[in-house]
């Protein structure tokens, strides 16, 4: 139950801020802060149920099920387990910073505002949850809608074109994955006799082989679309660098999360054969994406741009990581997921603070800030470190078991990839470089804000904060969340799936 | 004892928390206090650590933290570990690191940035600590980037200068190519033994491969990588002679106490993986003995006091290299520590030098000075001479003790040792270049300036000056680190060598020194008329521009890098779905034009349908 009444406090959450704009329209803010501590209380119930079982717990934390269409096979079947638990606890805690983030940001249509943030988080609540195939389904779709108008409504210069953009991304992707659902569903329907969008039922379906490959690639492109790889990353910057700040936080925080998971939780457990004749491919992808985004980053002159890029070279490492599929590969790619899911929701932030304060993403327009706003410095600095790689920060803990893990698989994948975190330190730097060191710039008009760049106020601070210490949290004791996310990974890489992958072509 | 070995980093870290949460509301005096407290607490610790190893009571100490990571069949602790080795490196590291901050209260006093400067520093300290005392290699990981961020932060201490922001990127970047291969190393060694645990690494090493088997060879080469990278050796040395855009006390901790050491100590650390691999060490001598070259002969061209005095670094280190390269490993970390005596001192002097000139660098716009800046004199004067290793000062036990271990290499042994001792040569002639031409002769300028001191800045002076002279006669304790394993090279006993081999040796760095001074200071010779070569002019050049390594790289690497991200900034990718919306507004407008509304176009077109239905119909 506690699943169901997450989306339902996302859901109605969403209804009444958008209702309570009627009486003020500085309530919906409010509304929708509230409906996070409701959540994040709830979500705390569930890991404390998880922790009580030790963590070793091999099956759902909690489960709902109820009927939908049984005719058909379909239903309500929401579950969680320690993975689930860990995305929960970064969606939750990345839907505050997006409300904060937002807060003074958002002046018109506030209530239709925070009515799609919340139903974008109960969409990504609910595609974290959902075990009924077609259930998934649905709730990738409320994930997308909302947040298209997020973009489109409250983007910058050239939002319609974004959002256009990232909404036929999405939605042509997430009908191949549709299609492959289909096919999956009708080779259950016969071997068993019956529908079945079931999860539990759709693993032990034994698609032919002239087959698998096709469907399996279904799944992949919608979800190397949402996570993104290269070549399906040509949304995303686009989509970052014009959404509002919200917007950008949740989708580098959260929204391509889902698609890390879903490869996680789908793609692979359903397709090991097809896997495990896929794996070389999206190693090769995983490693284009991570040193290729990284050279782009580099060029960039629009700093939400730039730092978009770099999302999908870190999001390399975690498609290297899960491709990898063994434990340190998969930990890594979960402890990416969650740190990166801080720092660049922290970075994009600070863009989008920047951009908020001096009307521009042009890091040319910028220059020696550090001595106006020292404290943003100071946080641009260490989630820059952290986006890098420092030891003791969260980042590398991911990356590092990711290719650890991927080094015993393929060992010239994980040593090229491993470059990726030198290209990491030069555009890192060179944002730091550009946009808080260097000559104060000339003021040049008269009404420039060049002078009197506001630093970061207590709630800013106050969120950065949380963050900072969630990342070193992650880079000095990951074992808190390892140890969440060691069962569910024990049991993917001990399952029949798994000895299909190990005794696979690819291992050699 | 246990938990102490913890409290080694510990003060330093809290002295960096505090700066940084509280640096903006301290006074100067608290902020100098903590600084340079903290350090000297630190120091406190490991001279009690010390104490009871030196004289017996205890033996290798172990202590785990806590478990920092553990997923599968890996497992990493926040474990500590000490024995001889790291007796040395924390002394050095907390006794010159003190002595540095020390000076640095009183060198920073006027910089704006008071506060950033010591959590900085303080912060580097703390990470050089956890890299030498820690007992597993992804914790001396840990250690070994934050050493890299922070000499990152000081090299760009002053940030308004793009120039030091390029510096301290170009520092970063580069050893971060050694740390990368240094990672991936980390990654082959995980694998194939199954434990980052830097004590059973070796045993386990030492049991599965064989003599240079192809996984010694390759997981000692990636971590040379790292090494080279950190010490600034071939072909990584670039960043050092840049890295001076921080400010002069930076120099002397980069230089002496932290960072540039830590390549050295991760080859000592890991020798035994060095000696499955004689290929590799000896590969080890060879960058050694090429870095000592090449940096002695830049060294001998440059203007700028804080350049030449880093390319000297490079140099020694190229020293250290060659030691470790043919197993004179307490040679190695003997040399290391005398260097960071008188470096540390060369350094902090050459501060003073800087400071009372108003921040000049340029050698040859000073001159005569040793009346006017005394202390800078006797600081320069003692350091040189250790560095030139002449007889008795520290410099020379070290140096020498060096040269007789690859004489006693098989083979190549009198190569490397006649190269290391045409380097004593240059070392000779540079370090007395600059004190002949900074302190002797007439004053090029800065007449009337009188030296900036005070006794925060003039007692480490002092200490270091001691320590320069006298440190020679330190008996360090790692006997009992390197006396285990296999000799493979060489070895480090007291050798036979020949009195007239000592001569030699004595009297190269002599000669050097005689050469400087009737080229620089009794003018017999003189530079410019041999400049009128085109030859010497040409070398030069070459010599002047660190051999045009940074040309080189530009050329390979960097350019074509930036070319190509240039290029494909709108991202190639990109163009391809544009590709596709433009074909699709393209094929839409053709079909609306179909739509035009004329009833007879609809039905000349129908007719033509039907027509060519029914014939390819008829054809099949």
């Amino acid at each position: 139950m506690i699943l169901l009444s997450l989306i339902g406090v996302f859901f109605f959450g969403g209804l009444l801020a958008w209702m309570s704009e009627i009486v003020d329209t500085r309530l919906p803010r409010w509304v929708a802060m509230l409906s996070m501590l409701v959540s994040s209380g709830l979500v705390f119930r569930l890991i404390f149920v998880l922790d009580s079982s030790g963590g070793e717990l091999l099956g759902w934390v909690d489960e709902f099920k109820g009927p939908w269409i049984p005719s058909l096979g379909i239903e309500f079947f929401f579950a969680a387990d320690g993975l689930t638990v860990l995305m929960l606890g970064l969606t939750i805690l990345l839907g505050a910073v997006a409300i904060a983030s937002a807060w003074d940001e958002i002046k018109e249509r506030v209530g239709f505002f925070y009515f799609n943030l919340l139903w974008t988080l109960a969409g990504v609540v609910g595609v974290f949850t959902a075990l009924d195939l077609f259930l998934f389904f649905f709730f990738w779709e409320v994930m997308l809608i909302p947040m298209y108008f997020i973009i489109a409504i409250w983007g910058h210069e050239n939002r319609r074109y974004a959002a256009t953009k990232f909404f036929i991304f999405t939605q042509v992707t997430g009908m191949m994955m549709l299609v492959s659902l289909l096919c999956i569903v009708y080779f259950h329907s016969l071997q068993f006799g019956i529908f079945s969008f079931n999860y539990n039922d759709l693993l032990r379906v034994d698609i032919p082989r002239s087959f698998d490959l096709w469907i399996m690639l279904g799944f992949f492109t919608a979800f190397a679309t949402k996570l993104p790889s290269v070549p399906f990353h040509a949304w995303l910057p686009d989509a970052h660098s014009q959404a509002p700040t919200a917007g950008s936080v949740l989708l580098a925080g959260v929204l391509l999360k889902t698609g890390a998971y879903g490869l996680i939780r789908f793609t692979i457990p359903l397709f090991p054969e097809a896997t495990a004749v896929f794996a070389p491919v999206a190693m090769t992808l995983a490693v284009i994406s991570i040193l290729y985004c990284a050279k782009v980053a580099l060029a960039q002159t629009d700093i939400k741009r730039l730092i978009a890029y770099t999302s999908v070279s870190h999001m390399g490492f975690v498609l290297l990581g899960i491709y990898a599929w063994n434990e340190l590969g998969l930990q890594g790619a979960i402890m990416t997921m969650l740190a990166h899911g801080l720092s660049a929701a922290a970075l994009f932030m600070l863009a989008g603070g920047l951009q908020h304060r001096i009307h521009t993403r042009d890091m040319r327009e910028m220059s020696g800030f550090w001595i106006l706003a020292p404290k943003m410095a100071v946080v641009a600095l260490f989630f820059s470190v952290a986006a890098l790689g420092l030891p003791g920060l969260g980042n590398f803990v991911g990356e590092f078991l990711a290719l650890l893990g991927a080094f015993s698989v393929s060992i010239p994948a994980a040593a090229i990839a491993a470059f990726g975190v030198i290209f990491a330190s030069v555009y890192s730097l060179w944002v730091m470089q550009s946009v808080f060191q260097g000559p104060q710039l000339k003021q040049e008009t008269k009404d420039s804000p060049h002078e009197t760049l506001l630093d970061l106020d207590r709630r800013e601070l106050f969120f950065y904060g949380v963050m900072m210490i969630g990342l070193l949290w992650m880079g000095l004791y990951p074992q808190t969340f390892l140890d969440l996310s060691s069962g569910v990974v024990e049991g993917l890489v001990m399952s029949d799936g798994a000895a299909v992958l190990y005794a696979g072509e690819f291992l050699k | 004892m246990f938990e102490s070995l913890g409290l080694l980093p510990t003060f330093p870290l809290l002295g960096f928390l505090t700066l940084f949460l509280a640096g903006s509301f301290l006074p100067r005096r608290i902020i100098g206090l903590v600084g340079a407290g903290s350090i000297g607490l630190s120091f406190l610790v490991a001279l009690s650590i010390v104490m009871p190893f030196l004289s017996g009571e205890s033996d290798v100490v172990r202590h785990v933290v806590y478990t920092w990571l553990s997923v599968g069949n890996f497992q990493s602790e926040f474990g500590l570990y000490l024995d001889g080795l790291t007796v040395v490196m924390i002394l050095v590291i907390t006794g010159v690191g003190f002595l540095i901050h020390l000076y640095s209260t009183g060198f920073m006093i006027d910089d704006p940035s008071y506060s950033r400067f010591f959590a900085i520093m303080n912060l580097f300290v703390a990470s050089m600590l956890i890299l030498v005392i820690a007992d597993n290699l992804l914790l001396l990981y840990l250690g070994w980037e934050g050493v890299g961020l922070c000499s990152y932060l000081l090299i760009g201490f002053w940030y308004s200068d793009p120039a030091n922001g390029y510096a301290a990127r170009k520092a970063f970047v580069t050893t971060r190519v050694g740390d990368t291969s240094m990672a991936i190393g980390l990654f082959l060694l995980f694998t194939q033994l199954g434990t980052l645990d830097i004590q059973s690494l070796m045993v386990l090493a030492q049991d599965r491969w064989g003599m240079g088997s192809g996984f010694a060879v390759a997981a000692s080469l990636l971590l040379l990588g790292g090494a080279v990278g950190k010490s600034a050796q071939l072909p990584l040395q670039t960043w050092l002679p840049d890295a001076m855009a921080g400010p002069t006390p930076i120099s002397a901790l980069i230089h002496a106490a932290t960072m540039v050491t830590a390549g050295v100590y991760l080859i000592a650390r890991m020798h035994p993986l060095f000696e499955l691999a004689p290929n590799v060490q000896l590969l080890v001598a060879f960058i050694g003995l090429a870095t000592l070259l090449i940096a002695g002969f830049t060294a001998m061209t440059q203007h700028d006091i804080k350049r030449i005095l880093a390319y000297s670094t490079i140099s020694q280190i190229g020293y250290m290299f060659l030691g470790l390269g043919v197993g004179a490993w307490s040679a190695s970390i003997f040399h290391l520590m005398t260097h960071a005596f008188f470096k540390a001192l060369l350094f902090l002097g050459a501060g003073t030098v800087i400071l009372s000139l108003h921040h000049e660098h340029d050698i040859f716009k000073m001159g005569g000075k040793w009346r006017q800046l005394p202390i800078a004199f006797a600081s320069f004067m003692i350091g040189s001479l250790a560095l030139a290793a002449f007889p008795f000062t520290s410099g020379y036990f070290s140096k020498d003790e060096i040269l007789i271990g690859a004489l006693a290499v098989e083979g190549v042994g009198f190569w490397l040792w006649f190269g290391g001792v045409v380097g004593a040569f240059f070392t000779g002639v540079y370090s007395f270049r600059l004190v002949f031409v900074v302190f002797f002769g007439e004053s090029r300028g800065h007449h009337d300036e009188g030296e900036v001191t005070g006794l925060a800045m003039a007692i480490p002076l002092f200490v270091l000056m001691i320590l320069a002279l006298f440190g020679g006669f330190i008996h360090i304790p790692v006997d009992s680190v390197f006396s285990h394993g296999t000799e493979l090279l060489g070895t480090h006993e007291e050798h036979s060598v020949s009195t007239f081999m000592h001569a030699v040796m004595i009297a190269v760095p002599l000669f050097g020194i005689g050469v400087s001074y009737l080229f620089y200071c009794a003018n017999v010779f003189s530079v410019n008329k041999l400049m009128r070569l085109p030859l010497a002019k040409r070398l030069h050049a070459l010599w002047f521009s660190g051999w045009g390594f940074d040309y080189l790289y530009r050329l390979l690497f960097i350019s074509p890098f930036l070319w190509l991200a240039k290029i494909n900034r709108r991202d190639v990718v990109d163009t391809f779905y544009a590709g596709i919306v433009v074909l699709s507004v393209f094929s839409n407008s053709v079909s609306v034009r179909s739509q035009s509304g004329l009833l007879r176009w609809y039905i000349l077109s129908i007719v033509i349908g039907i027509v060519l239905l029914v014939s390819v119909g008829a054809f099949l």
